[in-house]
């Protein structure tokens, strides 16, 4: 019997009979199903991620016609990480006139509004001279990082030390004082560069720190669509399960612990968000293909829903790609044309 | 997008799925998601239709290297005599009759 290639949530290559992959895409969707509380795949769709994952071919792609555009999270930090000796503006022209990029994103390397926050005055006049080269809308993003704002590195207590202790009132609020800190320092940074310039602002890795950080990210959007009324904002989320670090809290009446990218893009819109980016994280012990239709079942739910664009996460270990430092090309395009044309999202 | 390697996630995202930026009118649908909030389809036909085009001739570079040239919206090589960066946007944002944040504070400040 033929077998098929493919690999392993991990990035190991594994192969699959006919029989075991269908098993594997009709689980992955029911999967994902049972957790969301939403429709899975039809069968139709089941067949059509049949067909793209049963190919061996290297390179896949979508269908002419189909083509969505890109943004992106922190795209300068990733030349910097692959040891190239260009600055940001050098990067920034390398995404856009070397790797096709859509969109672009000017950021900090610490990546969160919290130390970007102490250098505004020293990236303000690097971001203006970019926009005068760049051609293709250009972001400014960063982390809301509740994290950042408790000891060792903020000056909360620690939920972390606090919970095993059983002090669970000094915990919650711990965090509900360092959301006022991060919905500052967010608005501030948001403020700055859009007033400098910038197309859109983005909100990436929202809910890191489970529910206070989706709070203080949907806090920072309102102040932020107050405001200034026309800004575009993106927020991409850091799971596919918002964490209930603090269990309670609540925006306008809905608890957030416990929401699913369907139910996280509804209320991040209701806040103002423009273009909502959804994860669905990848299990690495489970083969790619039930991983991806995971993926675009969860994905699916949300586009479907949305009146406003929705671009998928599909960065390493999200999106049906393997959690791994070196992404396998095959995997990657497999799951971009997947998600693409079953979930007819707007973007990624 | 998300993180990894540019080899592994952004040239590969762009090249199985992603519109082409300036090569084609990716940079051009991408504006009409940011400043009107539209769906995917509905960008498309809108610049489709401010080009004077079809939806499918947005992602032939060859076709979008002409238009680009023509309308001056920048194109993806560096050529002397042609609009690049702020001068660009400034004509995208007329012909594609949207504010753009970057254009206006530029003109704001050259008052």
């Amino acid at each position: 019997m033929t077998k098929i290639y493919s690999r392993l949530g991990d990035g190991w290559i594994t192969e699959l009979t006919e029989a075991e992959l269908m098993r594997d895409i009709v689980d992955g969707t029911q999967t994902a199903a049972e957790n969301a509380q939403i429709d899975s795949l039809s069968d139709e769709e089941v067949d059509h991620l049949f067909d793209i994952c049963r190919s061996g071919e290297r390179l896949t792609s979508v269908e002419r016609g189909f083509e969505i555009v890109t943004t992106y999270d922190g795209p300068t930090i990733e030349i910097r990480h692959a040891g190239i000796i260009a600055n940001r503006q050098q990067a920034l022209q390398i995404f856009e006139r070397c790797f096709g990029a859509d969109t672009m994103e000017f950021s900090h390397v610490d990546y969160s509004y919290k130390p970007s926050k102490s250098v505004v005055h020293e990236d303000l006049p690097l971001f203006e001279q970019s926009q005068m080269l760049m051609v293709i809308p250009l972001f400014y993003g960063a982390m809301p990082n509740l994290g950042l704002y408790t000891y060792p590195d903020g000056p909360m207590p620690n939920p972390g030390d606090l919970l095993p202790l059983g002090k669970i009132k000094e915990a919650q609020e711990s965090y509900e004082a360092a959301i006022e800190m991060a919905v500052n320092d967010m608005v501030y940074c948001a403020s700055a560069f859009y007033e400098a310039g910038a197309d859109g602002i983005n909100f990436d890795t929202v809910g890191a720190s489970g529910d206070p950080d989706f709070k203080a990210a949907l806090m920072a959007v309102e102040k932020l669509r107050e405001k200034y009324p026309d800004i575009c904002i993106e927020m991409g989320m850091a799971g596919e399960f918002v964490l209930g670090t603090h269990g309670e809290i609540t925006h306008h009446g809905t608890r957030l612990a416990g929401l699913y990218p369907h139910e996280q893009m509804e209320i991040a819109h209701k806040s103002g968000v423009t273009i909502f980016g959804p994860v669905v994280n990848t299990v690495p012990s489970k083969t790619i293909p039930w991983n991806i239709s995971r993926a675009v079942t969860m994905t699916k739910a949300c586009v479907e829903r949305s009146e406003t664009p929705v671009h998928g996460n599909m960065g390493m270990g999200v999106g049906g790609l393997p959690t791994c430092e070196t992404l396998p090309v095959d995997m990657v395009c497999m799951a971009s044309r997947a998600m693409v044309e079953i979930t007819r999202m707007d973007g990624l | 997008m998300g993180t990894g390697d540019p080899a592994g996630v952004a040239i590969p995202h762009a090249i199985t799925s992603g519109m082409g930026g300036i090569r084609t009118a990716g940079d051009l649908v991408a504006r009409m998601q940011m400043t009107r909030g539209m769906k995917i389809a509905e960008a498309k036909k809108y610049v489709a239709d401010k080009l004077g085009i079809s939806v499918l001739e947005l992602a032939d570079e060859v076709r979008m290297r002409e238009v680009r040239e023509d309308l001056k919206i920048g194109f993806i090589t560096s050529r002397g005599g042609h609009p690049k960066g702020m001068e660009a946007k400034h004509h995208i944002a007329r012909l594609l009759d949207i504010d753009i944040n970057s254009v206006d504070v530029f003109q704001a400040r050259c008052l």
